[in-house]
């Protein structure tokens, strides 16, 4: 498949791999809190594409599309998420904390900005172990508050570390608008004080993510030290399932409608002069892997609670 | 106007709120999301309506809310923060521990940080290992640091009200699993209560209960299932536990001989451990080995089916009384 249509295809799965979560959510099959990514796709979608094996993704809980984008099972995530003995946590995990590290996936967390140091510290080790591997850090607009992340970036950018800072900026902080949270709205600005090379851009485009992932991996394996890509998007959903939503300003969910990746992308390849069988095509081919993976993980069997006490210590 | 009304522990928790803002205009309420949104739970839902700039939502920067609740309560401010979940307290531990506690006796009592720190912990079904710990017994080991877990809405009015007027730094743990809970009289306007203090939930003469938190009801209900044995279970809830009341505690043994502690914080370095520490340091007479029940020590699994592995659950509870009192 050529690569805009790669793009189409993973923003589709994770859209509606999201959506079905939403559904499963709702209907009661899914239990406890649940943060979707709709309209954040591109960004995940772009930057694993410019990923190696050997890389390590340190996501947050909005996290189900970064683990998607990774390589890691529709099934194995839905069954995490569904309480099943399939799940890639054994249901340990949860939608917000679950890992799946043999696919580069080191994991959601659910601890505002926590996954950055942890982030930075598997670049450390990829500065002493010759696996050439590039650590990816992905948190919000929210985190860039959280001192740890500072602390971590400047660690990263002092010591030359393989990493790149993603920030998904998508202007609020669960129920708070970003204009309350900080003074100065141009995030990337403060990767700049710590010398952090930084870049601003559409992170609703997942071919600028791309661009702009590609670079900051260069960067990052030729021993130059981090990179600050912030991402700016809008989530086209509530920070949780069960989020009224009352601090949106009129008009804005609207707008940001019209300005999601998907549609926007879709429109990009009609101009382009790609077929209509072809563009709904790669979304039915995305529905059909979501339909089957959800058909199998509803039929595993649940958890086991015999082996709840396993795995605390070696 | 009747001072009785009846609110859910989330109506009861924004009263003493509104109440403290209004009497005590030293009083600053900040938190994430609290200002606008009136709070991820509703709790603070009117405030910063009602009281203006006093109330306002903050940068998710624990470390900051907390430092500067010391600063400011220094001054003669009296700040009450809410952290959202006692998890997140912990990228600010430095702040609670090192700083606020520390105020007033290195100063040798010239300075106070009359500070409250609201939060909520425990597991709710499918909340993941990060927002399901119940860590109370980290800041009871902490010397200078009050904390209570109020259990019930008028607990946890009256409780709060105690916390803003005490001059020390407390942390108040509430329970989100209470807030939306059923509606249940609470008497306003009473004039603030001293901290410390229990609530004797029921009276039994074979064994004493000790709890604290949301699990009580679950103590309860066993209480119930034991009681229809003809098992007489006293059941204490510490509403505070620093200051913590032994004596109701000492002085129920004494009666019953037979002890059993429940938190849903797991066993080892538990508070329970503490309990009966003191009931046998002081030479109370004993029928039967005293017992803590709590979580296992692990982590908290997101699945409900795992995490009811992990906590202690009612039938639990029963078996251990039956087990004490019958031997
Ligand atoms: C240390 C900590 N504080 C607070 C929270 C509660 N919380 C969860 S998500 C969130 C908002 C994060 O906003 P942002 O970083 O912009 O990410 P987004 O949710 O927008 O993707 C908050 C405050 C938390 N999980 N951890
Ligand atoms: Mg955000």
């Amino acid at each position: 498949m050529a690569e805009p249509l790669e793009h189409l295809l993973g923003m589709w799965r994770i859209r509606i791999l999201e959506e079905t979560v939403q559904q499963l959510r709702l209907d009661g099959d899914i239990v406890g809190s649940v943060h979707l990514a709709n309209g954040q796709e591109a960004i995940a979608v772009g930057a694993c594409a410019q990923l190696k094996s050997q890389d390590a993704v340190f996501a947050t809980y909005r996290g189900h599309g970064w683990a998607l984008a990774r390589g890691v099972p529709a099934h194995g995530i839905l069954a995490e998420l569904l309480a099943r003995k399939t799940g890639v946590n054994g249901g340990r995990g949860g939608s917000a904390y679950f890992s799946a590290p043999e696919y580069g996936f080191y994991g959601e967390n659910s601890i505002v900005g926590a996954g950055v140091p942890i982030a930075v510290g598997a670049a450390l080790a990829a500065k002493f172990d010759n696996s050439g591997r590039v650590s990816l850090a992905v948190f919000g607009d929210g985190a860039m508050n959280q001192g740890g992340v500072t602390e971590a970036m400047n660690l990263a950018a002092v010591k030359s570390l393989p990493v790149i800072l993603v920030c998904e900026n998508n202007r609020y902080s669960e129920l708070t608008p970003i204009e309350d949270m900080v003074r100065n709205p141009d995030l990337s600005a403060r990767a700049g004080a710590l010398g952090i090379p930084a870049v601003r851009i559409d992170g609703n485009d997942p071919v600028q993510v791309s661009t702009a992932i590609a670079l900051a991996r260069q960067n990052a394996a030729h021993g130059l030290g981090p990179t600050f890509v912030e991402a700016e998007t809008r989530r086209i959903v509530g920070h949780y399932i069960g989020d009224a939503q009352q601090y949106r300003p009129e008009g804005e969910l609207e707008a940001d409608l019209q300005a999601e990746p998907i549609k926007r992308f879709r429109r990009q390849l009609e101009g382009a002069g790609v077929p209509n069988e072809i563009v709904d095509g790669v979304e039915e081919k995305a529905r059909r892997e979501i339909k089957e993976a959800t058909e199998r993980a509803l039929a595993d069997p649940p958890v086991d609670p015999s082996t709840a006490l396993e795995h605390l210590y070696v | 106007m009747s001072d009785k009304v009846k609110l859910t522990y989330g109506g009861a928790v924004n009263a003493a709120l509104a109440r403290c803002l209004e009497q005590y205009p030293e009083t600053i309420l900040y938190g994430e999301d609290v200002a606008l949104p009136g709070g991820v739970f509703g709790v603070t839902r009117g405030l910063q309506k009602a009281f203006g700039e006093r109330v306002f939502d903050t940068p998710i920067s624990e470390t900051a809310m907390l430092g500067a609740a010391v600063g400011a309560a220094m001054m003669g401010r009296r700040p009450i923060v809410e952290i959202m979940w006692m998890d997140f307290a912990l990228v600010a531990f430095d702040q609670i521990v090192n700083q606020a506690a520390n105020v007033r006796y290195v100063s040798e009592g010239r300075l106070s940080a009359p500070l409250t720190i609201r939060t909520q912990q425990g597991n709710a079904p499918g909340a993941c290992a990060q927002h399901s710990q119940n860590l109370e017994a980290l800041l009871l080991h902490v010397p200078g640091i009050r904390v209570a877990m109020p259990v019930s809405a008028q607990d946890a009015h009256d409780v709060l009200i105690a916390a803003v007027a005490c001059d020390d730094p407390v942390v108040v743990i509430e329970n989100r699993t209470l807030y939306p809970g059923a509606k249940a009289e609470v008497q306003l306007n009473q004039p603030p209560q001293p901290i410390g203090g229990h609530r004797r939930r029921r009276r039994g003469d074979d064994v004493t209960v000790v709890t604290w938190g949301a699990i009580s009801a679950s103590v309860q209900a066993a209480a119930d299932l034991v009681a229809a044995e003809g098992i007489g279970a006293d059941v204490i809830e510490a509403v505070w536990l620093n200051p913590f009341d032994t004596e109701a505690v000492q002085d129920s043994v004494r009666r019953t001989g037979r002890l059993l502690v429940v938190h849903e914080a797991n066993v080892t370095g538990g508070f329970g451990a503490e309990v009966v520490a003191r009931v046998v340091e002081a030479g109370v007479p004993l029928k039967a080995p005293p017992r803590r029940l709590g979580a296992q020590d692990t982590r908290i699994p997101a699945a409900v089916a795992l995490a009811q592995a992990v906590l202690p659950q009612t039938a639990q509870i029963a078996d251990a009384l039956r087990a004490l009192v019958k031997g």
